[in-house]
């Protein structure tokens, strides 16, 4: 067990002038399990990297437990890539196939079998022991695979986009075994993807990245309640925050011919811009009763069980402002949907509301 | 309707059932040959007078593959010819099925699970064990990870009296400038676990020799790529009276087939001492000689013997003659009129430069026996009729290895055919396979505020 520290961790690949890890500062406690994502290029996988040894630290330090291992060889780091390879063997047994890593580094048998054993108890495999692999599903495949690093009981697990390569419903069905089976083993694990929906649902808490800045690092519901800038707001969350320009007026920010209550305090951290970008997540809008409220004019409705999804645009634009004019998505309950074609007004809690100054990109509410 | 990612797309593809998953493609299709074990399903299958390996793969991976296999062969690194994509299929329902990944299956090659049989020959062993190591020390020369070295993922081809070997899978390989040396223990050290699984493998079924062990074998690999690499790229220091190393390290060099583009050579302050360093070195020495002189292409060890015979036969001439004007006429004089004697129906046994090569050890021994120097073309007539006309075929090696039969014998990776009672019952499988269960692609705040509030009243109950 160990917890991780990168200190001003920095990854520079040769003939490049930006940094593909800018200083990153993270730590992970022990047993914890954290996610680190951001969309491609934002560095993630060189940060796992870096942890494993693969990628050169340029500047900065890498902590394992109090262990300084930045310029340890991967194989001293006390680590297990998990899923790398997770091709089985047909003619051993599971327990074999789970084990024989342990053989080849001289584990004594009996150790060898007492951890195979005990690897089988956790991920529920005792059954299949002593059979062998042709039989076996699709996920039944990926246990054994974990349970070839849980044998090996390092100190960290590391995870590069495990599930990449699964069809959508074991996706998420493993997603949910990765998760309990963490917790169950208490291992420190750092997990990356591409995949906001899989870093939400399994991280203890997830580091967004994004041109090698780490930009946010929380649990994930901080991260969906109170992101840090507009990056995080509109990467978080699906379908994706509204990020709407709004100007800036006494008492709040308009947009169209709405002005959503911002407080005076708020928008003096505007720096004097004219504008700030309003943030509202899909699910804060109500369809209003007052008739006041932002006025949407739906092209879509998608219904998805007890709700509905509208997606229009602001109404009352012009023909040139509607090409750039960007989609907003509500979500309310099915029963009260609108139709398509009609023109209804929003209400937003102003709690509700996320602020964001316009040339910093930062949270100002 | 599916679409092709090729360079050069073949109309004989297009008539091929992509509606239906590899996994269930008709026989007629298929090609029984032998290969390694994989984690996806992979068919050799019959296109025109071709035979391509397919891979059903997810079209991020196909599509990476694609390419990394494509900027290999540019950059000459032994490798299988990439021949396209197929994306976009669908089954006649209407359902996605993953795209595949379509290789040319490598003439004259011989898969792992053919060569490591029950008395092997230790010698053959070690050949087989020097090919890996230097494709290994190759594709790390490049720059490329492989990610996931492993015997299934290499192919040889025999080259004289030693071995090639071509890499097979590059799915999870990348192409770096330079690999840091945590890349390549990294790389090392996955190679380490998969060989050695894979050599147990072989002696769980019965085909590896029992002489050979696992342990052995992993270790020796991991030795050879070490010295290897350290005669490729590691630094000498002598005294300036010792410069004849500086030329004996490129001879060495060129003796392993590399040959040397740069060398970085210092010198102490007091000129005493010298410090050298090979930077750029490339594999291939002999080949693309061969290659420049004759247009002949061959692997490294054909190409050292047939420029051996090159250069003797250019000896024998009288006067000066140009190199290349040598070679020529050896060309003309020697090897073709020596290959031409190769029967069509016998042309799948043994590739042009190697049936030269054995032809060469064929020619002195019979020049042995009848006392006098025997042409190369009545040696070529009296090895094609005792030899290689009993020779197993291996443009297509179809040679399956020893061992019980497969369960499914386009499909390795299932194991034996052996009777296995029904699978237990698995708690863990109800959940993937409960047809109710909802796909959700979206994200459910609800779902992980109401985990979060439940996990909070477990952490303080009042």
């Amino acid at each position: 067990m160990a917890t991780v520290s990168y200190r001003d961790a920095s990854r520079i690949y040769p003939g490049s002038d930006r940094a593909a890890v800018n200083k990153l500062n993270l730590e992970i406690e022990d047993g914890e399990f954290m996610v680190l994502v951001g969309p491609s290029g934002c560095g993630k996988s060189t940060s796992l990297r870096m942890l494993a040894g693969l990628e050169e630290v340029n500047a900065g330090n890498i902590f394992i437990g109090d262990r300084d291992v930045t310029d340890l060889p991967p194989k001293d780091r006390d680590i297990a890539m998990v899923f790398q390879n997770y091709a089985l063997y047909p003619h051993m047994t599971v327990a074999d196939n789970m084990g024989f890593a342990l053989k080849m580094q001289n584990v004594p048998k009996a150790e060898r079998q007492k951890r195979v054993q005990e690897a089988a108890h956790l991920l529920g495999l005792e059954d299949f022991l002593s059979r062998k692999p042709k039989a076996l599903s699709g996920g039944q495949r990926q246990r054994v695979a974990m349970g070839r690093a849980i044998v090996r009981q390092p100190q960290v697990f590391l995870m590069d986009e495990p599930l990449s390569n699964l069809d959508a419903k074991l996706r998420v069905s493993t997603r949910t075994q990765i998760a309990a089976l963490q917790r169950r083993l208490g291992v420190t694990t750092v997990y990356v993807t591409h995949d906001q929906v899989e870093a939400m649902t399994m991280g203890d808490r997830v580091a967004v990245l994004k041109d090698g800045i780490l930009q946010q690092v929380d649990s994930p519901l901080a991260l969906y309640d109170t992101p840090n800038n507009l990056f995080v707001a509109g990467f978080i969350g699906s379908p994706a925050m509204n990020l709407m320009i709004g100007k800036v007026t006494e008492g709040g920010a308009t947009i169209g011919d709405y002005t959503v209550p911002v407080p005076r305090e708020t928008l003096a951290k505007a720096d004097g811009d004219e504008t700030v970008t309003l943030g509202i997540r899909p699910e804060t809008f109500k369809i209003s009763s007052t008739g006041q409220g932002i006025a949407l004019d739906i092209a879509v409705v998608e219904e998805l069980g007890a709700d509905s999804y509208l997606y229009g645009t602001l109404a009352g634009l012009s023909e040139d402002e509607l090409v750039n004019a960007p989609q907003i998505v509500a979500r309310v309950g099915a029963r009260t949907a609108p139709q398509k074609g009609e023109v209804v007004r929003l209400e937003i809690d102003p709690e509700h509301v996320h602020v964001f100054n316009n040339t910093t990109e930062d949270r100002i509410s | 309707m599916p679409r092709f990612l090729a360079a050069k797309p073949d109309a004989d593809l297009i008539r091929l059932p992509w509606n239906v998953p590899l996994e269930s493609w008709p026989t007629a299709h298929l090609v029984a040959l032998p290969r390694g074990i994989s984690r996806h399903v992979v068919r050799f299958i019959q296109v025109g007078d071709d035979i391509l390996a397919a891979k059903e793969i997810l079209e991020e991976v196909a599509v990476h593959e694609y390419r990394q296999l494509t900027e290999l062969r540019r950059l000459d690194v032994p490798a299988v010819e990439p021949v396209g994509v197929v994306l976009g299929r669908n089954d006649s329902e209407g359902n996605v099925l993953d795209p595949i990944l379509l290789t040319r299956h490598l003439p004259f090659s011989l898969p792992y699970r053919a060569l490591f049989y029950s008395g092997v020959k230790l010698d053959t062993v070690n050949r087989l064990l020097d090919a890996m190591v230097v494709l290994f020390a190759r594709l790390h020369l490049t720059g490329f990870y492989w990610g996931d070295v492993s015997l299934s993922n290499i192919l040889f081809r025999r080259d004289a009296g030693e071995f090639a070997a071509y890499l097979v899978d590059a799915e999870t390989g990348e192409l770096h400038a330079k690999l840091t040396d945590g890349q390549r223990a990294h790389d090392l050290q996955i190679a380490t676990t998969n060989l050695f699984g894979e050599f147990s493998d072989l002696e769980a079924g019965g085909m590896l020799d029992p002489s050979l062990q696992p342990q052995w074998l992993v270790e020796t690999i991991v030795d050879r790529y070490h010295s290897l690499w350290a005669e490729l790229t590691g630094v000498e220091e002598f005294s300036e009276s010792e410069l004849y190393r500086l030329e004996g390290r490129v001879r060495r060099l060129n003796a392993l087939g590399f040959d040397v583009a740069e060398i970085d050579v210092s010198t102490s302050a007091d000129g005493s001492t010298i410090r050298m360093q090979p930077k750029v070195v490339e594999a291939g020495h002999h080949s693309r000689r061969l290659m420049r002189l004759t247009g002949l292409d061959a692997e490294e060890h054909q190409a050292r013997r047939l420029l051996n015979d090159m250069d003797t036969f250019r000896a024998k001439i009288p006067g000066t003659m140009t190199e290349s004007v040598a070679a020529h006429k050896w060309l003309m004089e020697v090897f073709e009129p020596a290959t031409s004697r190769i029967p069509p129906d016998l042309a799948g046994k043994r590739d042009p430069a190697q049936f030269f090569h054995e032809l060469l050890d064929y020619r002195w021994y019979m020049s042995q026996r009848e006392n006098h120097e025997v042409s190369i073309v009545e040696a070529a007539s009296g090895y094609v009729a005792d030899v290689l006309r009993t020779l197993p075929d291996e443009e297509m090696s179809n040679v399956m290895p020893v061992g019980q039969e497969l369960l499914n014998k386009y499909d390795p990776s299932q194991g034996f055919a052996d009777d296995e009672e029904e699978p237990p019952y698995d708690p863990w499988e109800d959940g993937a396979n409960d047809p109710e269960l909802p796909v959700s692609f979206g994200f459910d705040i609800e779902a992980l505020r109401a985990r979060e509030r439940a996990k909070s009243r477990e952490r303080d109950p009042g």
